[in-house]
Formats: C-alpha cells, sequence, structure tokens
C-alpha cells in the first residue's frame, strides 16, 4: 500500500533521478522468480500438495503401510467420523424403576447394526431417556474437550495475561527481572512441561496435593489428579494456562507501550480514577491486540497436543482425548491415514472458521474507525 | 495558585500519604514476587531434586518445600576414608551431586539426542532464514508478475496449521527419495528439517521489515552496477540484524521443543531427537525420578541459557510477532 504513494513521492522530489537504469523486466522477473524458489518449493511440496492429499485421502481407506493399493470409498469416512444419532431408550416396566436395556443391546439390534454406533453418552430429557451414540465416539469427546479448553482457558489466560502485563508496565524498579521470570515458561520445552507436572501432580504424597490440603486447611484430601476423569482435562488446563501466559503478556505489554501517555493524562484531568482509566482507556485501546490474542491462543487450543500425550494419554477413558491425539492416535499408531485425514480435514475447517471470524471483526473495526 | 494549594495539602499530608504509598508498593512487590515463585517453582523444582541422588529422598520430600531445598541426608552411610572413596561414593554419601546425569548417560545415548537435537534446529533455522528472507526480499522489493498472487497464497497459508497437513506428510515422505539413492525418508535428519525450511509465517515477517525500508537503498545500489542478489545479500540483510534476530528466536523455540513431528516419523534412536528421547525414557519402568528430571534439566539448561543472555531479544521477537493481521 506505501509502495505507490513512496515512488511518487520520490519522483516529484528527484525529478531528475527518473530515469533509473531500467532494466529489462524480463531480467527482474526471473531474478525474482529465482530469489523465491527455494522457499516457493518448500510451500509447495510440504505444505500445498499434502493439504490436498489430505481432502484426498480422507475420501479413501489409505493405510501407512499397506500392501494394498488403497481404495476410494467415498464419504464412508465422514460417516463414521461426523455420524451420531439419539435413539429414545424405552424403560423395561416403566421410567420410575430406571431399568433400561444395555446400551449395547440396543445398538447390535438389527435396527442399528448396519451402522456401528457406538454409546458416547445417555441423557435424560423431557422425561425421556435418549441414547447418544456415535461412529467415533472418541472423536466427539475430543473436540468437546478442546471447546471446553477455549471456553475456559481462553478468558482466562487472556485476563491473566493483561494483568501481568499491566504489573510489569509500572515505572517500577526490577520490573524486567519480573518480565524474564514471567517469560521463563515460554522457553522451557512443553514436553519437560508435562514431564515435571506429572511428577507434582503425583497422587497421594505429592506437591500438589500438599499444597491444596494446606491451602484448604485439609477440606480437600489428596488427589488423584491425573487419573481422576474429573480432573485430569482441568490439570492439563492449568498446565498450559502457565506455560503460554508469558508469551501473550508480552504481546499485551507491547499493545501497553503503544498506548499514547496524552490519552491518559487527558483522562486524569477528567477526574478518572484508576479503574476508570483501566475501562474507557486501556481496554478500548487494546481492542485488537485483545482480538489477536484471543484468537490466536483459540487456534493453539485446537493444536493441543503435546502435554496431553505425555500427561494421560488422552485417559482415562478418553477423558482428556483431544482432536490431535485422535488424529496421531488413528493415523500413526493404527496406521489408519485415511480416517485421520478425514479428522484433519475437519480441523482445518474448524481452524478457518476461526481465522475467517478473525479477519471479519478486525475489519469492522477499520470501519467503523 | 490553585496549583500552590495543592502542594500544601499535599506536604500535609505527606507523612500518611508516603506511608500509604510505601504500603502499596510492598503490596505491589509481594504480589509479583508470588506470582513469580508460581511461574518458577516447577523449574526450580526440577534442578533441585535432578541433583539430589537418593531417588528416595526425592520422592520423600515432593510432599513439602524440602522439595525446593537441596539438602544433604540426615543418616549418612558409615564409609571408611571418605575422601579416598570414588566421587559416585562420596555422593551417595552426602545425597547430593550429579549422579543422576551421570546415569542418564549411561543408560540412554544422550549425547547423541542432544547432537541431534542441535544440527535438527540449527540447520532448520539456518536454512529457512536464508531462503525465507530471500523470498520476502523478492516479494518486497522487485516488480515481476504474479507477486500479488504469491503474496496472497503465502499470508493465507500462515493459517494453515501443521497438523491439518502431518498425516499426508508423513505418508509422502515414506515415499521421497533422497540423493543416495534410498526411497523414505523416516528415520531420519532430513525428514526433521527439510519440510521446515520454506515457512509461510517467517517469510510475512521478513516482507513485513523489508517493506518498511527506504527504496533509495536498492536504487542506489542498482546504478553501482550491484546485482538484485548482492543488494539483498550486502544492503537488505546487513541492515534486518532484528527481524533475522526475531524469526531465529521463534523458530529456534518451535524446532527445538518440537515433538509431534519426530513421534510420527523418527522411530529409531539415530536421529531421534531430544523430546521424543525423552518421552522414551520417561515411558521407562522402573521410572526413576531423579534420573528423568536431570534429563529434562539438560534439554533445558542450554535453552535457559541463551535465554538469560538475549533476554531483552527473545521478548521483543515475541513481541513484535503479535503484530499481524
Amino acid at each position: 500500500m506505501a509502495d505507490p504513494i513512496d515512488k511518487q513521492e520520490s519522483a516529484t522530489s528527484h525529478p531528475k533521478r527518473r530515469p533509473r537504469p531500467s532494466k529489462p523486466k524480463g531480467g527482474e522477473s526471473i531474478t525474482a522468480w529465482l530469489m523465491i524458489a527455494p522457499a516457493a518449493l518448500g510451500l509447495v511440496v510440504f505444505m500445498i500438495v499434502p493439504f490436498f492429499m489430505a481432502f484426498y485421502f480422507s475420501f479413501t481407506d489409505t493405510r501407512l503401510m499397506s500392501p494394498n493399493p488403497p481404495e476410494v470409498v467415498g464419504l464412508e469416512n465422514y460417516k463414521q467420523l461426523l455420524g451420531i444419532k439419539a435413539i429414545s431408550m424405552e424403560p423395561w416396566i416403566d421410567a420410575e424403576t430406571g431399568e433400561y436395556p444395555r446400551s449395547r443391546t440396543i445398538l447390535r439390534s438389527e435396527e442399528y447394526k448396519g451402522e456401528r454406533l457406538q454409546e458416547l453418552t445417555q441423557v435424560n430429557l423431557l422425561g425421556a431417556r435418549y441414547l447418544v451414540a456415535a461412529g467415533d465416539p472418541i472423536f466427539w469427546q475430543g473436540l468437546l474437550n478442546n471447546f471446553k479448553f477455549v471456553l475456559m482457558v481462553v478468558p482466562l489466560q487472556t485476563a491473566f495475561a493483561l494483568l501481568l502485563a499491566i504489573l510489569i508496565n509500572q515505572d517500577i524498579v526490577g520490573a524486567n527481572v519480573y518480565r524474564a521470570l514471567y517469560f521463563t515458561p515460554v522457553v522451557v520445552p512443553m514436553v519437560v512441561v508435562a514431564v515435571i507436572w506429572f511428577f507434582l501432580y503425583n497422587p497421594g504424597v505429592g506437591t500438589i496435593n500438599t499444597f491444596v490440603q494446606a491451602v484448604t486447611f485439609g477440606l480437600v484430601g489428596p488427589q488423584d489428579w491425573l487419573a481422576d476423569p474429573k480432573l485430569a482435562f482441568l490439570c492439563i488446563m492449568l498446565v498450559s494456562i502457565r506455560q503460554g501466559v508469558g508469551f501473550q503478556m508480552v504481546i499485551f505489554l507491547a499493545g501497553l507501550q503503544e498506548i499514547p501517555q496524552e490519552i491518559y493524562e487527558a483522562a486524569s484531568i477528567d477526574g478518572c480514577n484508576r479503574i476508570q482509566e483501566f475501562f474507557y482507556v486501556t481496554l478500548p485501546q487494546l481492542r485488537n491486540t485483545t482480538i489477536f490474542v484471543v484468537i490466536a491462543t483459540t487456534i493453539l487450543a485446537f493444536q493441543l497436543f503435546t502435554q496431553v500425550d505425555i500427561m494421560t494419554g488422552g485417559g482415562p477413558s478418553n477423558a482428556s482425548m483431544t482432536t490431535i491425539l485422535h488424529v496421531v492416535n488413528e493415523g500413526r499408531r493404527q496406521l489408519r491415514a485415511g480416517y485421520a485425514s478425514s479428522i484433519t480435514v475437519v480441523f482445518f475447517l474448524i481452524v478457518l472458521v476461526i481465522s475467517i471470524i478473525q479477519r471479519v471483526i478486525v475489519r469492522e473495526e477499520k470501519a467503523v474507525t | 495558585m490553585s496549583a500552590l494549594a495543592a502542594s500544601q495539602t499535599k506536604t500535609m499530608h505527606s507523612r500518611e500519604y508516603r506511608i500509604r504509598k510505601a504500603a502499596r508498593a510492598t503490596l505491589n512487590y509481594v504480589v509479583m514476587t508470588l506470582l513469580a515463585l508460581f511461574f518458577m517453582f516447577p523449574i526450580l523444582f526440577m534442578l533441585i531434586s535432578a541433583i539430589k541422588t537418593n531417588e528416595d529422598q526425592i520422592t520423600g520430600d515432593v510432599a513439602g518445600l524440602q522439595a525446593f531445598v537441596p539438602y544433604p541426608l540426615e543418616y549418612q552411610p558409615y564409609v571408611e576414608a571418605l575422601d579416598e572413596q570414588p566421587v559416585e561414593m562420596r555422593e551417595a554419601y552426602t545425597g547430593l551431586g550429579i549422579q543422576n546425569f551421570r546415569d542418564v548417560f549411561r543408560r540412554t545415548r544422550f549425547g547423541q539426542f542432544m547432537l541431534n537435537s542441535i544440527f535438527i534446529s540449527g540447520t532448520t533455522v539456518a536454512l529457512g532464514l536464508l531462503f525465507n528472507s530471500m523470498a520476502a526480499y523478492a516479494l518486497s522489493r522487485l516488480k515481476w508478475r504474479g507477486q500479488g498472487l504469491v503474496l496472497a497464497l503465502i499470508v493465507a497459508l500462515i493459517i494453515v496449521p501443521f497438523e491439518a497437513v502431518a498425516v499426508p506428510l508423513m505418508l509422502l515422505t515414506t515415499k521421497l527419495p533422497w540423493i543416495d539413492g534410498t526411497i523414505g525418508w523416516h528415520n531420519t535428519y532430513h525428514v526433521q528439517i527439510i519440510p521446515f525450511i520454506a515457512d509461510a509465517f517467517s517469510i510475512f515477517l521478513f516482507y513485513q521489515f523489508f517493506i518498511g525500508l527506504p527504496r533509495d537503498l536498492d536504487e542506489a545500489a542498482l546504478v553501482d552496477g550491484a546485482s538484485r542478489f548482492r543488494i539483498y545479500w550486502s544492503v537488505i540483510v546487513p541492515i534486518s540484524k532484528p527481524v533475522f534476530a526475531t524469526v531465529a528466536i521463534l523458530k529456534f523455540l518451535q524446532y527445538w521443543g518440537s515433538y509431534l513431528w519426530p513421534l510420527m516419523v523418527v522411530q529409531l534412536p539415530d536421529a531421534r531427537p531430544l523430546t521424543v528421547a525423552m518421552n522414551e525414557f520417561f515411558g521407562q519402568y522402573p521410572r526413576l525420578w531423579g534420573d528423568t528430571l536431570a534429563f529434562a534439566s539438560m534439554i533445558t539448561i542450554p535453552v535457559l541459557i541463551v535465554f538469560m543472555l538475549f533476554q531483552k531479544w527473545f521478548v521483543q521477537s515475541v513481541a513484535s510477532s503479535g503484530v499481524k493481521g
């Protein structure tokens, strides 16, 4: 954008320099392509080609290391992946006794046998009970966890990062030291963080257990953190926030330092107190930074893998499963590359939607101002 | 007048004012220090446990604050003429030392894994800096047909996460030939390096920096008869150190901690990086805390040292990575 303006200016101010050594245009084109060739080749072979391969594989039964050539199976993978069905359950006697047939009996009955569904969950709705069955319950569990992660981690981490940035941004001695300390977890590889926290979450006698018992005065007894289906994923969320918040803090810090000091001066002349200043000056000025942080954290939430793989492996009983862990389990460990590709296609579409939302919000902002 | 009055009231209340200010400052530091502890305690736990040679001591200490204190064993076995004993014996006597680190080297091919990680991350970063900055130079400072389209494509590629292409890429790399005539890239260095050299986000960061440089630089050099590559190499690169540092740091952190991809394509130990080796070691039974945390420490310490030396650069890199969209 700034490009043509720049040129016009230089053309008007230095009219004599205009006849520059005009090389033939083709020559410049060739140079440009030569310079861009290595990177372009890399992007085509290792990003664009695999990207389209993923779409193609998702319609086949491709396997990793298989003697048989892959066959096109149409929408079969997507049927299994996305197939979900609510089946109303008839009680044996009546709803009062609460005795229902086993879900397996229903799913293996003549009516549903062909669909190869597995139980995902059972819900009670308006006095009736429904069996929710899916072609791939683990996928839904993983996806649900990713959304849970977004709902919990994104607001908490963003608010925490902003708080840290404001603390660091104060004009005090040693602010740089604190900034470095808060940022340190970001440079520690996630593999290491996951292993350390595996030990800290030690069941029975463990650092986290001792700490929790101490701050709750013994009300909360020792927990089996990573082996408890209710707690495992929460533990992973905590680890992720602590590891990632320093990154966002630094981005907020850059945003804070760009706010012109005059606005604060004007606000204090108008009689704003600290809290009003925060809500009427700081937050609106950080709007774009906040959008960036929220969207980036949301996309990262869907990429969640390393800490889960090391700390729980998705367990107990898939309570901490995630989409990407499921991709790796199916594609690498079960060798079902075709099926895994269909999961990555769905994953990509989710990320794409989030990115489009970001673009729309940011553009709206530009239209307003 | 009013300013004078204000300053008078200030001096009148100055004692109270100063006490309140001091209290606020103290509270501020207390909160900030507690937060610092929250961020640092797992790393301290790791480093301190790693130098405790007695496994029972480590597992006993995790229940309390002793986990963060390197202290000698209370019960000390009797050893005759301790000073003349080998160093292992002396360490066993006090319960402190580098025994765990020696064990890691004895039980695994740690040196090999460390070299693998350094070579893979170093090569990927170095080649990436060269090729991506060159591409960004062509995109930002040359005029050619198709330029706008290529730029748009690269910006679009930024949003494609690696996870979306990992599975097909894994299949693709089993079928690619290599210069020595073999087919299949798995269990090699290059399968961990080559796919990551070209990087859309790096190109974008370089592009943003180059587009802001004054145009006269190229024109003056062109008048002197320099080739475009020459201008890139001797004019643009030397004045673009900040963006090179930014990309190098961001990418190094990413490759050093890379786990998903090597997990998928490296099964044999020869080309295994530290992260996967760590996970492998961690999965072995009996699981020894001291050894595992010594392993983890040795992955972390190099990055921590580099971070402490170039702290300012790290923070600036991350800050500038946020300015996009």
